[in-house]
């Protein structure tokens, strides 16, 4: 798997800490493997929607990776709850059923952005910088500026 | 079943095993199944409903799917791990989700349900409404066989035309 420059939270320079949430386990280890290249720590796991609210409020993570298809609950209406009870909540929706009505469902619902399965790891790489805004920063590579 | 309905699925294998197998893929044997449907090996079943309905079974043979499993995951799976058969799984959410978005963009509304292990060594055999296809993707890993048998739903149709 590739490598990357490791991004951290601004605040402490602490790994970014992410709860990952797929009814797939396949998915959900593929996920995990990913964003430990990136410099991230997988804070938690969940298999459906129910489980995910309940493991946001225990853990509160930086990021959410969101499926959309689960059991349960699916994952837009729990990104809609989450985000009701966290409002600053970093949700990325991460699916397969990508079409238009389904991302614009879940950007209005609280998402803040969407990634389509299969998953390149350069793709969620820019999209977690860019939800982490100035929250998230990226190691200077060795010599940088020098 | 109209070719229109089955394009999107065979776009989003070749796209989907391409990418996680980091090799190109052909389209092999096409055939309609007229018998039962008979498990070859590790099988995934989704169920569609809506203006299109019907259900999509992937079915690899244990160590092509152990290889599939392997590829996708970028290290080794061996036959007996569990995550052989989630993979398959994963495989076929991955495929029809992308299939079914293309669909959706063409103004086709559905529901994709989670896909589950078909652990049964049959089906149900197909019907005249209900044609099974059955497609063979050759992927240096093996045959990934995918088993589609959809139908327009009239009433969905007739009541979103009223």
């Amino acid at each position: 798997m590739d490598q990357f420059v490791p991004v951290k939270r601004s605040k402490d320079g602490q790994p970014v800490r992410y709860l990952i949430v797929d009814d797939s386990v396949f998915a959900r280890k593929n996920l995990g493997r990913m964003v430990e290249t990136f410099g991230g720590q997988i804070a938690g796991e969940a298999g459906d929607g129910l489980t995910a609210i309940t493991e946001y409020d225990r853990i509160v993570p930086d990021i959410v990776l969101m499926d959309i298809t689960m059991p349960q609950m699916e994952g837009i209406e729990a990104a809609e709850k989450i985000v009701q009870q966290h409002p600053d909540a970093r949700i990325v929706m991460v699916s397969s059923v990508g079409y238009q009505e389904n991302i614009v469902a879940a950007l209005q619902r609280g998402a803040r952005h969407f990634v389509q399965k299969p998953v390149k790891p350069e793709v969620l790489y820019e999209v977690i910088k860019y939800v982490l805004g100035e929250d998230g920063s990226v190691a200077q590579a060795a010599g940088a500026g020098a | 079943m109209k070719m229109e309905l089955i394009q999107p699925f065979i776009n989003a294998a070749d796209a989907v095993l391409a990418q996680g197998l980091k090799a190109p893929m052909a389209v092999g044997h096409l055939s309609m199944e007229e018998e039962t449907y008979r498990r070859k090996g590790i099988a995934a079943l989704v169920w569609l409903t809506g203006d299109i309905e019907g259900r999509i079974i992937f079915d690899l043979d244990p160590p092509t799917a152990a290889k599939v499993a392997s590829g996708f995951a970028g290290m080794e799976v061996s036959e007996t791990d569990d995550m052989v058969r989630e993979a398959v799984c994963e495989l076929a959410n991955q495929v029809i989700g992308n299939a079914v978005a293309t669909l959706n963009d063409q103004g086709f509304q559905f529901r994709v349900h989670p896909p589950v292990l078909h652990t049964s060594e049959h089906g149900s055999k197909s019907t005249e409404d209900t044609e099974a296809l059955v497609l063979c993707f050759e992927t240096a890993s093996g045959n990934v066989f995918m088993n589609i048998a959809l139908r327009y739903n009239a009433t969905q149709s007739q009541a979103a035309a009223v």
